[in-house]
């Protein structure tokens, strides 16, 4: 029996051998690549071209040189402070009510009824489309611009949540409340971390939406954060900075989207993956 | 690897020698919604230390009946009395092991064995009391593995040691063995025997397999089902080397109790096996 079980570790361990990973990361770097030879070719298209000649400076070369630029001169964490901290607000808020609400649909099944139509009809409205209420129900832009991201966030968090809690043990429940767990224990020591995973997959798909969202949010009256960056280079003609911008977009969205897949990574216990 | 019935077994010193006394009296149960009677007029008794398996076909009602002994669920009439007080809840004083180990997946072995010292506010038993119930179900060295690893049996195992952990005076048993293989099952069957008689435990046990019933109880009670009551109590007179050896008084006792049970589930048994 032993011996079968310690095989069977042993064959889960070797799963993703050494070759594999590195052939991954091969694969990374040429799918990357390409990107940047499309991105070439289209500058190449638009310097030969006479009457996109003011577009120039949207090519790999002056961009990349500005984007270093920007990183030396700390303009990059200036601009991008004022978003992290716009989402990171608006995340926390959604997790807040997202995960207890998640809880309490996933485990009453009357009040998932109830709540189902309501919440779906909710989820499909653009978080965009409440802009206008958000800047007359907030006296500052920053926190219609938190609200905005706060309602885009939530959705996926909450049913990510009450899909966890459905998928709950009932047997875990009943054998806690045999051993005589309070309300507490159960929360803490079977609920909680049973739906750790997709509380935090929750969090992972809304982190991607809040960040799509929060750009065309700071379009809108804030004078800092990555949103106005893109507006501002755009009003200045300073096309470098604008594309530098959106590269800028792109590397702290999939880094957080890559830190939030290691945490999910860390929390997943079922063996195998998800 | 499960041949010494009882090893020495350290452990025991601190382990209770008394089990508790059961007594059911008149219980009846209808289901709320459909007014089904699943249970009519049901009285016994389970004296301390003794082995009583409720015997009877799927739908007679037995999962329920081992659900009210254990203050799960209520009775719609007459009460669950364990020495000497009506049952009115769960209580780890007598603890429910079901069909399905149910373990915490994110747990330990000895995680999952310490839960219920933890929920009693035991927890400075754990360092001593998990690795001695973990001893004595012959899963020592199995403290830190992650529970997802062991074959069904040593789950089996493990809950069996969670449930003897904060030292319960009562075992509810409801078909914890059904999903094991034959050889696994007859082993844990056995050893479940010696270490409640060791300890002094009551057991009650719910089956619809006559071989487990006469191989491990002291007592077998007969239900009839639709509406489920009490036909019969049959006392099982096999010694220990009976038991184990499948000798010629245990087939003989198998044959009687399996021929009552055959006139009641209204049906021939097939040729018996074991």
């Amino acid at each position: 029996m032993t011996d079968v079980t310690s095989i069977q570790t042993q064959a889960r361990a070797m799963r993703l051998p050494k070759l594999g990973r590195v052939r991954v990361l091969v694969n990374a770097v040429i799918g990357m690549s390409g990107l940047l030879v499309l991105w070439w070719l289209g500058g190449r298209y638009v310097a030969s071209n006479p009457n996109m000649m003011a577009f120039t400076n949207f090519a790999p070369t002056p961009t990349l040189a500005r984007l270093v630029q920007m990183f030396a001169s700390g303009e990059v964490v200036d601009m991008a402070l004022p978003s992290l901290s716009r989402v990171g607000y608006g995340l926390l808020y959604a997790t807040a009510i997202g995960v207890p609400m998640g809880i309490l649909v996933g485990r009453g099944p009357r009040l998932n009824e109830i709540t189902n139509v309501p919440f779906q009809f909710m989820r499909m409205i653009s978080p965009l489309a409440w802009m206008p209420i958000a800047v007359m129900l907030f006296a500052t832009w920053d926190a219609a611009i938190i609200f905005l991201i706060t309602m885009a966030a939530l959705w996926p968090i909450l049913f990510s949540t009450a899909a966890g809690v459905k998928r709950i043990d009932p047997a875990w429940l009943k054998v806690a409340r045999n051993l005589g767990a309070n309300p507490f224990h159960m929360l803490f020591t079977v609920i909680l971390p049973a739906i750790a995973v997709d509380v935090l997959m929750g969090i992972r798909l809304a982190l991607g939406v809040a960040w799509i969202v929060l750009v065309p949010a700071e379009y809108l009256g804030v004078s800092s954060g990555l949103g106005y960056a893109i507006n501002d280079a755009r009003d200045t003609l300073d096309y470098s900075r604008l594309a530098a911008t959106v590269v800028v977009i792109g590397m702290i969205g999939f880094t957080l989207d890559s830190l939030a897949g290691l945490l999910v990574k860390k929390f997943n216990w079922m063996r195998g993956g998800h | 690897m499960l041949t010494n019935p009882i090893p020495e077994r350290q452990a025991l010193r601190t382990l209770p020698r008394s089990g508790a006394h059961l007594a059911v009296r008149n219980l009846s149960h209808t289901y709320r919604w459909t007014q089904t009677p699943v249970l009519t007029d049901i009285s016994f008794d389970v004296t301390p230390g003794e082995i009583v398996a409720l015997l009877g076909r799927s739908g007679c009602g037995k999962s329920t009946l081992l659900h009210m002994i254990s203050g799960l669920s209520q009775p719609s009439a007459g009460e669950v009395v364990i020495d000497g007080k009506t049952v009115t809840d769960s209580s780890p004083r007598w603890v429910f092991m079901f069909q399905s180990p149910s373990l915490l997946p994110w747990l330990t072995v000895a995680q999952n064995v310490a839960m219920g010292l933890k929920f009693t506010r035991r927890s400075f038993e754990v360092p001593q009391r998990v690795p001695e119930v973990l001893d004595l179900v012959e899963m020592g060295g199995y403290a830190d593995r992650n529970v997802q690893d062991l074959s069904g049996g040593q789950k089996q195992r493990v809950a069996l040691a969670r449930s003897l952990a904060p030292k319960p005076e009562m075992l509810l048993l409801d078909e914890p063995f059904s999903a094991l293989d034959a050889f696994t099952r007859r082993s844990l069957q056995s050893e479940v025997r010696d270490i409640a008689r060791e300890l002094g435990l009551t057991i009650v046990m719910v089956s619809h397999d006559v071989s487990e019933a006469v191989r491990m109880a002291d007592r077998a009670i007969l239900l009839d089902s639709d509406p489920g009551r009490l036909v019969k109590d049959v006392a099982i007179t096999l010694n220990e080397r009976e038991r184990k050896n499948s000798d010629g008084r245990y087939h003989t006792e198998l044959k009687t109790v399996m021929g009552m049970y055959s006139a009641i589930a209204g049906e021939t048994m097939g040729p018996v096996l074991d």
